[in-house]
């Protein structure tokens, strides 16, 4: 796992050096059965393209939308996900748990 | 995260450094701590727990809420003696998530035969050590009874600082090791660090039992106090 970790965060500095806007996504707080523990980190570009997880897949589409839109803006961002969010149906947690991710951009 | 933060946050994992990264979630302001400079960050104490623990997360603070991404490298276990403890040994160690070696220069002892899934090097360890870059996130158990291996090794993880380190041996077997390596040059302090008898005192009496006290104590040299500060605060 650490070595995927490992490629998440230098595949972000590669594609940043490559000129690709760029967004990191962190677990920074999980409650109950979270997927991925904290820390675990997703790296997007603006066109979508993502490598790692937050969550084994359950928010990731999400995810990808908003780093859209802090690569845009360039602010950073803190999303939350959980099965009491009323979009639970397209993007909420199967597990049960809730997760809190920061997404930030790289510059 | 700037770049120039995440380019030396990459270049001190890939070198097999300590890391924190301090990010305000509502700001977005950071910093990057390297372990060796932690002790200077109006954070100290909450870093060095974290470093110890690994872990990343939450932490409030007098500047408010903050998120600590932690990086610490994978840990190592080296181990000279493909004998019948380490045969338990690194299992154990594989299992929490340890890189193990053994290294015994005695070819019937170091066989794939006797290690399955383990890397076994039948070298001596002036040849072995060196290409394996043992570190402070390394930790060092000698095995052979045989001084012959087991002191260039023991002197080996002392001068790279291994976290952890420790010698199988009755206390007569370890004044005499004292002699020979202090011989070699190594201080009072230096030779205070090797964990000898080796192991947690669980009465284990088996080679797998064993094992089990002293993964018990590499385990706790890695999440409690340093045993090298735990003694200086006791003296």
């Amino acid at each position: 796992m650490l070595g995927r970790d490992e490629d998440i965060l230098k595949a972000a500095e590669d594609w940043s050096k490559a000129g690709r806007g760029v967004a990191l996504a962190t677990v920074v707080e999980t409650w109950g059965s979270a997927p991925r523990p904290v820390g675990s980190n997703l790296v997007i570009d603006s066109d979508g393209n993502f490598l790692g997880s937050v969550s084994g897949g359950c928010v990731e589409g999400a995810v990808v939308t908003e780093a859209i839109d802090v690569i845009d803006s360039g602010k950073p961002k803190v999303l939350e996900f959980g099965v009491a969010d009323e979009t639970a149906w397209q993007v909420g947690l199967s597990c049960g748990g809730t997760i809190r991710v920061y997404v930030e951009k790289v510059s | 995260m700037k770049l120039d933060i995440l380019h030396t946050l990459n270049t001190e994992r890939a070198a097999r450094r300590a890391v924190v990264v301090v990010t305000d979630i509502d700001s977005g302001a950071q910093r990057l701590i390297k372990a060796t400079e932690a002790d200077k960050d109006p954070l100290a104490e909450t870093i060095d727990k974290r470093l110890r623990m690994g872990k990343s997360g939450m932490e409030d603070t007098p500047q408010g809420r903050v998120f600590l991404t932690v990086h610490v490298p994978s840990p190592k276990l080296v181990i000279t003696g493909a004998v019948h403890i380490s045969q338990a040994l690194a299992p154990i160690a594989q299992m929490l998530g340890y890189d193990v070696t053994i290294v015994d220069p005695r070819t019937a002892f170091a066989s794939p035969e006797r290690f399955p899934d383990v890397k076994v090097l039948a070298e001596w360890p002036d040849v072995a050590l060196p290409p394996l870059h043992v570190d402070r996130y390394t930790a060092f158990v000698a095995c052979t009874h045989d001084p012959k291996i087991d002191d260039p090794a023991l002197l080996h993880a002392l001068a790279r600082d291994c976290f952890y380190i420790g010698a199988l041996g009755s206390r007569k077997t370890h004044a005499k090791r004292n002699e020979r390596l202090k011989a070699a040059g190594i201080s009072d302090a230096d030779f205070a660090r090797i964990h000898a008898p080796i192991g947690l005192d669980i009465g284990a009496i088996s080679p797998a039992e064993i094992a089990v006290s002293i993964m018990g104590e590499i385990v706790q040299s890695v999440r409690q106090k340093p045993a090298r500060s735990a003694k200086a605060e006791a003296a």
